[in-house]
């Protein structure tokens, strides 16, 4: 049992990365990694809607009927999502100004909805609630590592303190400005997808075909 | 299984769960209101003093607000500050008493407190106005006025943007704009919270040698060895909406039917 729990709960960090294998939550992924301070609250947001809602989905597993699961789940990620947002608006005023929309947005996260359907419905509510946790931590582990590249490289700083001094305050670092624009992002993505998969091979997806060796000619 | 798929079993599912996620919700939104005002309430007071560059690390805006702002009421038709001779209704004496506390939004929309504006004076396009304005003087030490600090308001492209635009006592010369609340679309119109941006505003000049509001944004960037430079600031860019939204709201809050009166009061008389 002990051994199922880690599983669950460190599982999704390298074996099975919600971003990184499962290609699922890029997009808040891009949107809210270039500096620290927001990456750190949105993980926070993300990990806690999910462990919520993968708790009490599962705990009304058995009454849910078939046919209007995905509202019932809708309906109880989006009032969690609506709760976590009003406490960062009365408790963390400024980021919650900075992360505008997207902690609206966790409601259609992919990860959450994807939890919800793959695992609370048919485990029971400490599992669940363990595994929400899992995938949120996966997800920060990919967003952390992301904010610190891209913040350290991009603006110099570190949670807004500076660690590289940059050419405009009279330093020496010239900052990489595509660093803080989203589409940075993918790249990095991209790069540590590669190098998870490299580490991990058996993460690599078989291929859906194989090309036919090159015909020849018909005719000269 | 089979007998949660029944129509019955379906409708009570689904109100149970709308019930209780509709107490969870309301209760989160109610008790966390007090709390949100109070960050909201500091927010604007953030952006008052933004707006002017009176922010100090180390000192909490609260305290800067309290020691260096005074905070009065201007009538907006005549110019004249609200004072114990004039302050006639019972709303006019208590927000004599408690300028802080005279919410100037509230004040459009109730009756006897604000003006309607017609079609070609509503330039901002906000309808209706407060007869009575809020205005933050801030003092240097020695308790001389600085800076006039007016709040402005118009719409953009999707929403009203509501900022501070701060004045030296010339009442032309700015000394900073900012906005504090605004749903413009981000990376676009959003860029008016660009700091960057932001800097270009200060030294400019909003009125002409005329006296008529001459400030205005320009699509491109400004050349500063052009003529009128000194009246003109950059677009943003990819919006020009919000652009004009901004150049109206100026136009509007300066002109005649917002603080011009005070501000001719002011440069005649001093503050």
């Amino acid at each position: 049992m002990a051994s199922e729990t880690k599983k669950v709960l460190f599982g999704p960090i390298f074996d099975n990365n919600p971003i990184a294998l499962q290609i699922l939550g890029i997009c808040s992924a891009l949107a809210v990694t270039s500096n620290l301070n927001t990456t750190v609250t949105m993980c926070i947001a993300l990990t806690t809607v999910t462990a919520f809602s993968n708790f009490f989905i599962s705990c009304i597993r058995k009454q849910i009927p078939s046919s209007i699961r995905i509202i019932v789940q809708m309906a109880i990620i989006a009032s969690l999502v609506i709760v976590v947002d009003q406490f960062l608006k009365a408790y963390a005023y400024a980021i919650s100004k900075q992360l505008s929309v997207f902690v609206g947005l966790i409601i259609t996260n992919c990860i959450v909805m994807g939890r919800a359907e793959a695992y609370a419905m048919k485990n029971p509510p400490i599992p669940s609630f363990l595994d929400g946790v899992g995938n949120g931590l996966g997800y920060s582990a990919v967003l952390l590592s992301l904010g610190v590249v891209r913040e350290l490289f991009g603006a110099g700083k570190l949670f807004g303190i500076e660690i590289l001094a940059t050419v405009n305050d009279g330093g020496w670092y010239v900052p990489n400005g595509l660093l803080l624009l989203p589409p940075s992002a993918f790249f990095l993505i991209g790069l540590l997808i590669w190098a998870l998969r490299s580490a991990k091979p058996e993460q690599v997806e078989k291929s859906e075909f194989s090309m036919a060796p090159q015909s020849k000619a018909l005719a000269h | 299984m089979s007998s949660n798929d029944s129509t019955g079993k379906t409708l009570l599912v689904a109100s149970l769960l709308c019930i209780v996620c509709s107490i969870v919700v309301s209760t989160a939104a109610v008790a966390l209101k007090g709390e949100q005002v109070k960050n909201k309430l500091l927010d604007k007071n953030r952006n008052i003093l933004a707006a002017a560059g009176m922010l100090e690390e180390g000192k909490s805006v609260q305290e800067i607000f309290e020691q260096r702002l005074e905070v009065k009421l201007v009538n907006l038709d005549t110019g004249e500050y609200l004072t114990e001779e004039t302050a006639t209704e019972d709303w006019q004496k208590a927000a004599l008493k408690n300028p802080v506390a005279y919410d100037q939004r509230k004040a459009a929309k109730t009756k006897g407190q604000n003006e309607i504006l017609e079609g070609s004076e509503d330039i901002a396009s906000i309808k209706r106005q407060a007869q009575y304005a809020t205005v933050y003087l801030a003092k240097d030490e020695a308790g001389n006025v600085e800076t006039i600090i007016l709040p402005v308001h118009g719409y953009g492209l999707w929403s009203t943007l509501y900022g501070f635009l701060a004045l030296q006592t010339d009442a032309k010369t700015v000394v900073g704009l900012g906005f504090y609340e605004h749903g413009e679309t981000p990376g676009l119109g959003g860029e008016v919270d660009n700091p960057k941006w932001k800097s270009m505003w200060p030294g400019k000049e909003v009125f002409d040698e005329e006296g008529d509001v001459a400030i205005r944004l320009v699509k491109g960037s400004v050349d500063p060895k052009a003529p009128n430079a000194e009246h003109k600031v950059d677009g943003l860019a990819g919006a020009t909406l919000t652009s004009n939204g901004v150049t109206n709201l100026l136009q509007f809050w300066l002109g005649k039917n917002g603080f011009g009166p005070y501000l001719e009061k002011v440069k005649e008389q001093g503050v």
